[in-house]
């Protein structure tokens, strides 16, 4: 089975977010991106199947700030192909417009199944897996934590709430929007990564296509109002446990 | 019924009619010899395996004297030991999966004793690495790993705060950036500048270097974790990682010395940046300070009981005992007690050889913390202050102290806080 | 060109979950401004019952196809694409669950309209449709301008009261004709899997203390434990926790698990993303342990502590068991 994993870099968010002067983006000077950690749940699937039962594996990332360390790291996990988007979409473009460059990229590679992280902390415009499978007019379920081939297709889960679960039976191509591959996302030991930045070539390729409508735009982003927000217990963590003690008391959970 | 006449394969049995050994003739009935026996009990599979690496040659020389056995930290509380490693790999084990290989804190404690040189800080970290390539790695640990190469800091931290401590030291921290040079360059490191435990010291030492009017400056966001922990517990790449970081960072700038607060960064820069091309003349900061305590006005008198923890890798690994001592001494009304396992034999306080990010995983393996024996040791000998003057131990032995329900018997701190306790306000 | 409001009601074995209501009761307020109707979208196979208890909306188009029996991606998509098309409204709301996602793209695709996904509001200004996203994590708001005379919105469950839409009426019902070949599907839905039994039932408890990503290690799991039992609660988690696989699914609190309401949460390590927040902002008493003070957890617990969790969750465990 060959898979194609498309992965996106996204504004880490151990980092204290800022918005710039107009407050219509995020102060991205001072930002630092992270691969979107559902992608790494994608291509962790896509490893597991590929070791499972053959095939192929290939990256697939716009380029941005540290794309090559994301795409390297993911051949030192074991993937076999990395490809780098280059035209000039910087980080915020709606998934529209990545969807559909990418669309135009993949619609020229062979390929069996794209898996893709169930969403992005950006997705302002929608998820970008369904997106994707639509431009491609292949098909698609979201929220997936299991997959498993099946004569020619694949059977996959996907997850209501509640713990709840349904079982489809997809026909490939298909595009699957991952929410947690089966194990942690494996560890990609340095020395490896750093023997791939040495002998790994990442393939660059241009989309012919990023023109999409998406119809909406951003008039004002903010930092969410503090409402009354928590009260906040200080002190030494003992001090800390008896006030905890004092409210659970008050309220009649404790004695 | 000849097997009960001759227990003996006579097929190895030479008998030589004529022999001459030393020149002199020894024919005869008894020069009646056996042949050599031929070792076949155990399969050296496991061993070869070790011993094939570069680094691991060293496990191939034991011979099980057990010199090892009471000075290991581990071996105290746990079933872990050097000399077990040899005979379990020699009984088959394969150490690259096995619990055994994470559980060395590469101390240096058995290679001091041990009469054949069986060296686990070579042989763990190239054990550990074949471990961590091959996707054996606890979680934690990796956790740990992950965090350094996205962050440069085991924490997680943001790197766009590493400095963030120096806006309320209270006192002028020089960023390089800013100064370009300066006598001393003080390669904080990570714990120093994120644990709020390392903080306090971090502040502590600014002050002093104030004090003396030393000139220096921070690398600030521009450092990186020397990472020298996380290659001895198998992540290579990444030590080389930061090291080609660091080194090039450093070179941007001018400074006579570099001064540390972590004897793990110490160890780093000393042994292994050379290696990459990073030579510079490094201090603890006990060293550096020692000389110069003549200079510091002690207006407060301490009235402590002290004990010291030598850390093992400013003391075993790197040779310094006396600069803490000294400096604890000239402290007004400070009484230094030693623990019985001081000075070369000192105890471990189990950070060391990735053990800082294996806490969990160790419980499984212990009867207790090393850290929280080292502070029963510590109050057995009387002391009310545990002093320190490595980053790992305040926050280890800070947690031991609640756990071994010594709270108000005996407080961490490191040298540097009571120096400036010493110097009283402002 | 339409003024109406569409929702896309939602259902699962049977029956309409409470995300349909509160996006009902949003329309009902949006239709108020637009001067159109509030228009129920349901799809489904021997469910026409369920428009009964649509009665917030002013009519109900219902959408009667074997294929729609249970969801599906694929033919659920197609279903509303054509239903979208044929009445082209002015605003359709999909709620943005694990159903609604793969519609609310789908159709933004197919019948080209603009989508503005996560939001937590919507609102008419000057006539165009205002949407406001929660993103990056709960960090940042987003409010969009939509354009165009048709376009759609999926909402996150829980932002809107569900008492608002749930009225008993008997809306107007139509039925919609499905379009062709909506069986022909290259999805095939085969069946539902139900929660392993057996586990504590944590929506049934009345204290719940809850792990995240703070706790870093499986091996850290037991502390917490500890607390839950000194506490005489239960363990839950959020998401990263299960898909660690360090607890059952049984035990996630969120979006694509469990909605709790106890009489206290206590989050320990938990940050606070949107879809987390969903399932227990409702608890009577949330108390949590973050050391981010910037956490949006922060923002619907009652009490937060800063303090390092390795610290605090021992020292009240202790407390509580003396």
């Amino acid at each position: 089975m060959n898979i194609i994993v498309p992965v996106k870099q996204v504004p880490d968010l151990v980092e204290e977010l800022e918005i710039n002067e107009d407050g219509t983006d995020l102060d991205r000077d001072y930002l630092s991106y992270k691969l979107n950690e559902f992608d790494e749940h994608a291509l962790e699937e896509a490893l597991l199947l590929k070791e499972e039962h053959g095939g192929t594996v290939t990256v697939i990332a716009f380029e941005g700030e540290d794309t090559d360390k994301a795409l390297y790291t993911a051949i030192a996990k074991g993937a076999d192909r990395a490809v780098k988007i280059t035209n000039d979409l910087p980080p915020g473009t709606p998934n529209h417009v990545l969807a559909k460059a990418l669309a135009s990229v993949l619609s020229g590679m062979e390929y069996d199944l794209i898996l893709t992280g169930v969403q992005a902390a950006d997705d302002r415009d929608g998820q970008l897996g369904v997106l994707l499978a639509n431009y491609l007019d292949v098909p698609h379920v979201s929220v997936v934590s299991g997959v498993a081939p099946n004569n020619g297709a694949v059977t996959v889960q996907k997850e209501y709430a509640g713990g709840v679960m349904a079982e489809f039976e997809v026909d490939l191509p298909a595009v699957l929007g991952v929410q947690a591959a089966r194990q942690t996302p494996r560890y990609a030991p340095v020395s490896r990564v750093r023997q791939v930045m040495r002998q790994a070539e990442i393939e660059e390729v241009e989309a012919s296509d990023t023109e999409a409508e998406v119809g909406s735009s951003i008039r004002r982003m903010f930092k969410p109002e503090k409402g009354a927000g928590a009260q906040m217990l200080e002190g030494s963590p003992e001090e800390i446990a008896e006030q905890i003690i004092k409210i659970l008391q008050e309220k009649g959970i404790k004695k | 019924m000849a097997s009960n006449k001759l227990s003996i394969d006579p097929d190895q049995i030479i008998e030589k009619e004529h022999v001459v050994q030393e020149g002199m003739d020894i024919s005869g009935q008894w020069n009646r010899m056996f042949e050599q026996r031929v070792i076949w009990d155990y399969n050296t599979e496991m061993l070869d395996k070790v011993t094939a690496l570069e680094g691991g040659e060293s496990l191939g020389y034991c011979y099980q004297c057990g010199q090892c056995v009471p000075v290991c930290p581990v071996n105290l509380v746990g079933d872990y030991g050097p000399r077990k490693i040899f005979r379990r790999v020699q009984l088959g084990e394969d150490l690259f999966q096995s619990p055994l290989l994470w559980q060395c804190t590469t101390c240096m404690n058995c290679l001091r004793v041990c009469p054949k040189e069986v060296d686990m800080i070579q042989i763990m970290p190239a054990v550990r690495q074949e471990a961590v390539l091959q996707g054996y790695v606890p979680e934690e640990l990796q956790q740990a790993f992950e965090n350094t190469f996205d962050y440069g800091n085991p924490l997680g931290e943001s790197p766009k705060k590493r400095a963030a401590w120096t806006k309320d030291a209270g006192v002028p921290v020089p960023i390089m950036k800013e100064k370009k040079k300066a006598d001393v360059l003080w390669f904080v490191e990570c714990y120093p500048s994120y644990h709020p435990r390392g903080i306090d010291a971090s502040k502590a030492l600014a002050r002093v270097l104030n004090e003396l009017g030393v000139d220096f400056g921070i690398l600030g966001v521009e450092e990186k974790c020397t990472c020298d922990s996380q290659r001895l517990a198998g992540e290579i790449g990444l030590f080389e990682e930061f090291a080609e970081q660091n080194i090039k960072t450093m070179k941007r700038y001018k400074f006579n010395k570099i001064l540390v607060t972590d004897p793990h960064a110490l160890n780093a820069l000393r042994k292994e940046y050379p290696k990459y091309g990073g030579k510079y003349e490094v201090v603890h900061y006990t060293t550096f300070l020692a000389p110069m305590l003549d200079k510091l006005n002690f207006t407060n008198k301490l009235n402590y009981k002290v004990t010291f923890h030598d850390p093992c890798y400013l003391g075993r690994h790197n040779g310094e005992f006396e600069a803490p001592r000294q400096i604890l001494q000239a402290l007004p009304g400070v009484e230094l007690i030693e623990m019985f396992r001081c000075r070369e034999n000192s105890y471990c306080c189990g950070g060391g050889g990735g053990g800082m990010w294996l806490d969990g995983f160790m419980a499984d393996h212990v009867s207790e913390r090393l850290s929280e024996r080292r502070v029963r040791e510590a109050v057995e000998v009387g002391a009310d202050v545990l002093a320190v003057c490595c980053p790992y131990e305040v926050s280890r032995f800070e947690d031991a102290v609640k756990s071994t329900g010594n709270e108000g018997k005996l407080v961490v701190r490191d040298i540097i806080e009571l120096v400036v306790e010493a110097m009283g306000a402002n | 060109m339409s003024q109406d409001v569409f929702v896309v009601a939602e259902h699962l074995q049977g029956k309409i979950d409470d995300v349909t209501y509160e996006l009902l009761g949003k329309a009902r307020e949006l239709a108020g401004q637009s001067g159109g109707h509030v228009v129920a979208v349901l799809m489904g196979s021997g469910i026409q019952d369920q428009a009964g208890s649509l009665g917030a909306a002013d009519k109900v188009l219902y959408m009667e196809h074997a294929a729609l029996e249970n969801f599906n991606p694929e033919s659920y998509a197609k279903a509303l694409s054509h239903i979208l098309e044929q009445n082209k409204p002015r605003l359709t709301l999909i709620p943005n669950t694990s159903m609604g996602m793969d519609l609310a793209a789908a159709v933004s695709v197919k019948n080209n309209l603009p989508l503005v996904a996560y939001a937590t509001d919507v609102q008419f200004d000057n006539g165009q449709v205002v949407a406001t996203s929660q993103l990056y994590g709960g960090k940042i708001n987003v409010e969009s301008v939509l354009e165009g005379d048709s376009s759609v919105v999926s909402v996150l469950a829980g932002s809107f009261p569900a008492d608002a839409g749930k009225q008993d009426g008997s809306p107007a019902v139509e039925t919609v004709a499905a379009p062709d070949g909506l069986d022909q599907t290259r999805v095939r839905f085969k069946n539902l899997i139900q929660p392993e039994g057996g586990d504590v039932d944590i929506t049934q408890q009345d204290i719940l203390v809850s792990v995240g990503r703070g706790i870093q290690s499986e091996d850290n799991l037991p502390m917490v434990e500890e607390l839950a039992e000194a506490l005489g609660g239960a363990l839950a988690s959020s998401r990263p926790i299960v898909d660690n696989k360090w607890l059952p699914k049984t035990r996630q609190v969120g979006k694509s698990g469990l909605k709790v309401k106890p009489k206290l949460y206590f989050a320990v390590g938990i940050s606070g993303a949107p879809e987390h927040i969903e399932g227990m902002k409702d608890s009577e008493l949330i108390i949590a342990i973050n050391t981010d003070p910037e956490a949006p957890i922060f923002e619907v617990a009652h009490y937060g502590v800063t303090e390092d969790l390795f610290d605090v969750v021992p020292a009240l465990t202790e407390k509580l068991k003396s």
